[in-house]
């Protein structure tokens, strides 16, 4: 019998590639997000708020990862923005070579937001870095104040939580405060924003922070 | 299940220390799982199981070495095991915490066994 020591990453393949994806993100100013939730808590819904909040004012493009339509793709693209779909054929995650095979579809030296919808999971995409600068996390009123800790390690690598679907408050049991506890408990930095793409309600919050962080990366100044 | 992609990793790198090695066979493959990965050591067994059934790797046994949440507290820099996920040093319940162990996902060692008759 021999033992071979080998002490190497399993995921060392697309580590490589996501590490990759930040050097090009960093050197062209780009903003990057993965956007991560449960199907149904409003990924989609919030990415086409945003994109058309932003329409004049920075470059958005959206990665749309689903496993088997183009519906995500459709309705992001009403919005004048740069959108690339990926069909993950099943797949329950986006890898960060999906990412950076979709990259030559925009015009990335006028970019300075990239948005990407990961598969509805809040499982699977945990351990694929795809080279973004921040996870952001969403979780929906229906879902449930205890979602935090159900789904611990993604409300531990985000560093946004976006509770959507306040509209919904009225018919429910959940607790806000209840649930924002959670979610500090496991993740004491996270920052939270409490939104409703319907009504539109605490979005304005979220531009803000956003058009910030964007342009602290970028280098732009608003115009 | 993301245990199928991580799996197919695996053996893709079992491979490449089998090449040259005609004849060999894995016998064990130790492999560090961190709590933080959201990685299931049984849906690893399984999809192990499946990917190697007919090839040379069949029938290794799958040993998975379970690392607990670890964290250093940046306020007084004491380090200790994070439970049940709460992130809070137990000492000055300080927030600020670096996370240094538990996002492990690592092939450690393999074992083989080659055929004497095989070799030379
Ligand atoms: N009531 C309510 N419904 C919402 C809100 N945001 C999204 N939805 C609805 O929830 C459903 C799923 O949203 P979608 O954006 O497709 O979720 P995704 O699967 O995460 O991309 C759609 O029918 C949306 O119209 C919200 O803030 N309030
Ligand atoms: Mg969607
Ligand atoms: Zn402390």
């Amino acid at each position: 019998m021999k033992k071979i020591k080998v002490e190497k990453k399993l995921l060392s393949t697309n580590q490589q590639i996501a590490d990759e994806n930040r050097r090009l993100f960093k050197q062209k100013g780009i903003a990057v997000f993965n956007l991560l939730s449960s199907p149904g808590s409003g990924k989609t819904s919030l990415i086409e708020q945003t994109v058309s909040h932003l329409q004049g004012r920075l470059q958005a493009a959206v990665i749309t990862g689903d496993l088997q339509t183009d519906r995500d793709a459709q309705r992001i693209a009403r919005h004048q923005v740069f959108v690339k779909q990926i069909t993950t054929g099943g797949a329950c995650h986006l890898d960060a070579s999906m990412v950076k095979k979709a990259l030559p579809f925009f015009h990335i030296d006028e970019l300075d937001l990239l948005l990407i919808e990961n598969v509805g999971n809040l499982v699977c995409p945990a351990a694929y870095d795809l080279g973004e600068d921040a996870k952001l996390t969403i979780m929906s009123v229906p879902e449930g104040d205890d979602k935090p800790l159900k789904y611990p390690v993604m409300f531990r690598i985000s560093k946004v939580l976006i509770i959507n679907k306040v509209d919904l408050l009225p018919y429910t049991n959940f607790d806000m405060e209840r649930a924002i506890t959670f979610a500090r408990q496991i993740n004491p930095a996270i920052r939270v924003f409490e939104t409703s793409c319907t009504t539109g309600a605490g979005l304005e919050d979220w531009f803000r922070w956003l058009e910030e962080r964007v342009s602290r990366l970028s280098g732009v100044t608003e115009k | 299940m993301h245990e199928m992609s991580i799996t197919t990793n695996l053996v893709e790198l079992l491979n490449k220390y089998l090449q040259g090695r005609p004849g060999a066979r894995v016998t064990t493959v130790n492999l560090k799982v961190g709590k933080l990965t959201a990685v299931e050591p049984d849906a690893l067994t399984f999809c192990f199981q499946v990917l190697t059934e007919g090839t040379s790797i069949e029938g290794a046994q799958l040993q998975i070495e379970l690392v607990p949440v670890r964290a250093r507290c940046l306020q007084c820099q004491s380090c200790f095991e994070v439970e049940g996920f709460y992130f809070r040093c137990p000492r000055c319940s300080g927030k600020e915490l670096e996370t240094i162990a538990g996002d492990e996902l690592d092939l450690v060692s393999l074992e083989i066994e080659e055929d004497e008759k095989d070799k030379g």
